[in-house]
């Protein structure tokens, strides 16, 4: 079908560099996340893809055609936006059938499609509604109609649920997952979310003042982070200042074995890939156990005041300022931004030792 | 145990019940007032319009009648004033609406040089006395032979009209949403389509305001039609002053004033109608 191409773009504001040398392939069917903090840049690569922004260098193609000087009415692309921006003074149906009565298509023609689309995300009956009537996924999910039923070479989605709440937002990400593969239409979705990022990406960029930090699919940015940004940005993560002397680290809790020069360091440990045991010797305590349900989380004062924070399966009892000791089976090694080592498993080591 | 068990149900049945709506008596008050000044004059001036014989201290006229409705609505200069009025004001309205809306547009949407001073610059033929400018503008007109004819009416009060037809419609085009029309864009309007289709539809309340205000307003106009006008052109409010100015009959200035009500009471419900008591006052801004 269609595949979209950003090459070397960049673009500034008044003299500030928003997005700096930035390119990107986004495969036939593929759903690509840009995911980054406000003011990183995603949303205006986003605009940029749809002819809504002008790339000041570089180019964007889509199926190896050059579409950087295309105004959006004549791009290939369909975008939906974070307000929804449903034409409030027309009906559900109205709404969905505008891009077609541009294109001339016969009436029979457009009514049938309004249908399918309608149809497609599930709102069936509600083609004569006011926009006003529906509840706010119910806007979104026209919203997703209204740029699905034009058959767009690349779908554009711009936070689209961010002012959704929680259960809405990951019931809608399924179905626009679910309806994107059915399609199989090329996508490029901008959040800011980084669960909705590992839940519906094939691949995540994850982005940072205007430059990409790593692009992954959702498994390999989880589990191997290229940079102390991401490691940071995606899902919680534990950080520990050490040095690093003869190939071994000085914390007093964890240490591991890497052959990285010597140096201060920052291990990085998610939470669960550290062990809680109750041990009467250690100096490191409970501070505060939270139940999740799923699962609990413990958070950790060690003897040199950082916080630790741990998950521990939903059976496990702590008592709020227990001794315990703490082993990780999964340790990378940061220097500044860089990573130097994946550790795993580190063998398991008392706290207060011997 | 959380189910609820019957004997605390019926225990709580007794719970004291409170009226919280409590009527807002400040607020009846300030309508009382503003009732009064607003009503009761426009009330007075309609029932003149139907005195025949009305002495001082009787609280209502003596005499009903129709003398002054027939006297009034005999004249052939009343009628012919009477159209004039309209189609004059519907010629401004519509001109104005014609010129001003994608200046409106342009001004919210657009950037180009000396934005703010070509927008501050509508603000300027209010900001000074108006006769002194009426006064300078017949002037002009005399030499171009527009004084006392219907355009040069129309000239001088679509001047009057241009401060609200761009000042409102350009806070109304700011309020429509960026995205909407961004939306209309990708659904392959191009700009104009996206005017006629989404912006224009969106500030449509309170652009309807905006029209409402000035053909009123147009109706209303004494000085510019009177200045250039006369004496061919003359207008309802013209022709009102005229008759007052003649003969001090009370009666005739009061028929006038009800006659004059019409247009815009029609238009007012019109506009009612047309976008609903809540928009229409989203429109001004309440």
């Amino acid at each position: 079908m269609a595949q979209l191409s950003l090459k070397n773009i960049g673009k500034s504001f008044d003299g500030t560099d928003v997005i700096r040398d930035i390119s990107l392939d986004v495969e036939d069917g593929e759903l690509v996340c840009l995911l980054g903090p406000s003011g990183s840049g995603k949303s205006t690569i986003l605009r940029m893809a749809g002819g809504f922004e002008t790339p000041d260098r570089g180019a964007i193609l889509i199926d190896g055609q050059d579409v950087t000087r295309i105004p959006p009415e004549k791009r290939p692309t369909g975008m939906v936006f974070q307000s929804h921006a449903l034409w409030s003074h027309m009906s559900v149906a109205d709404n969905i059938a505008f891009g077609l009565k541009l294109r001339r298509m016969p009436r029979r023609e457009i009514q049938e499609k309004v249908a399918g689309a309608l149809e497609l995300v599930g709102l069936a009956d509600y083609g004569s509604r006011r926009v006003w009537q529906l509840s706010g996924g119910q806007q979104q999910r026209v919203a997703i109609a209204r740029a699905l039923v034009l058959e767009p070479k690349i779908l554009l989605l711009d936070e689209p649920f961010a002012s959704l709440d929680q259960h809405l937002r990951e019931h809608l990400r399924e179905e626009l997952r679910d309806i994107q593969r059915r399609l199989g239409i090329t996508t490029l979705f901008v959040t800011h979310g980084q669960d909705e990022a590992l839940a519906l990406a094939d691949r995540i960029v994850v982005l940072q003042g205007g430059e990409i930090e790593q692009v992954a699919s959702p498994d390999q940015m989880y589990r191997a982070p290229e940079t102390r940004f991401v490691a940071g940005f995606i899902g919680s993560m534990n950080f520990l200042a050490c040095d690093m002397r003869g190939g071994r680290s000085d914390h007093a809790v964890f240490q591991i074995e890497a052959s990285v020069s010597d140096g201060p360091v920052e291990l990085a440990i998610r939470p669960e890939a550290i062990v809680v045991t109750p041990s009467a010797t250690s100096t490191a305590r409970v501070h505060r156990t939270t139940d999740y349900g799923t699962h609990i989380l413990v958070d950790i004062d060690l003897a040199d005041g950082t916080r630790v924070k741990a998950m521990c399966p939903p059976a496990t009892r702590l008592a709020t300022g227990q001794p315990v000791s703490l082993s990780a089976d999964r340790v990378t090694v940061f220097r500044g931004t860089e990573k130097l080592a994946d550790v795993a498993p580190v063998e398991m080591r008392e706290v207060a030792h011997v | 145990m959380t189910a609820i068990d019957p004997v605390t149900m019926a225990r709580d049945s007794h719970v004291p019940t409170h009226k919280t709506k409590k009527t807002d008596w400040l607020g009846l008050g300030i309508v009382a007032v503003l009732g009064l000044v607003v009503v009761v004059p426009l009330v007075v001036v309609a029932i003149w319009a139907f005195a025949e014989v009305w002495r001082y201290p009787s609280l209502l006229p003596q005499e009903f009648g129709l003398r002054f409705w027939n006297a009034t609505l005999a004249r052939p200069d009343v009628w012919g004033a009477m159209f004039l009025s309209i189609r004059l004001s519907v010629t401004v309205t519509l001109l104005s609406a014609i010129i001003c809306l994608p200046a409106a547009y342009a001004f919210a949407r657009l950037d180009f040089p000396g934005r703010n001073v070509l927008f501050l610059s509508f603000l300027a033929s209010h900001a000074f006395p108006k006769f002194g400018l009426l006064v300078a503008i017949a002037g002009i007109f005399l030499n171009l032979g527009l004084i006392s004819t219907f355009w040069g009416v129309v000239l001088i009060q679509l001047v009057g009209t241009l401060m609200m037809m761009i000042w409102i419609p350009v806070a109304a085009f700011q309020n429509v949403d960026r995205a909407m029309e961004e939306a209309a864009r990708d659904a392959g309007a191009g700009p104009l389509r996206v005017f006629w289709s989404v912006s224009l539809p969106q500030a449509a309340p309170t652009i309807f305001a905006a029209v409402l205000l000035s053909f009123v307003g147009t109706f209303y106009e004494t000085e510019g039609a009177w200045l250039i006008g006369a004496p061919e052109i003359r207008t309802m409010p013209v022709l009102m002053i005229t008759f007052i100015n003649n003969q001090i009959v009370v009666q005739y200035g009061a028929v006038l004033s009800v006659l004059l009500w019409i247009p815009s009471f029609i238009a007012l419900m019109f506009t009612r109608r047309l976008v609903g008591s809540a928009s229409f006052a989203k429109g001004f801004g309440v």
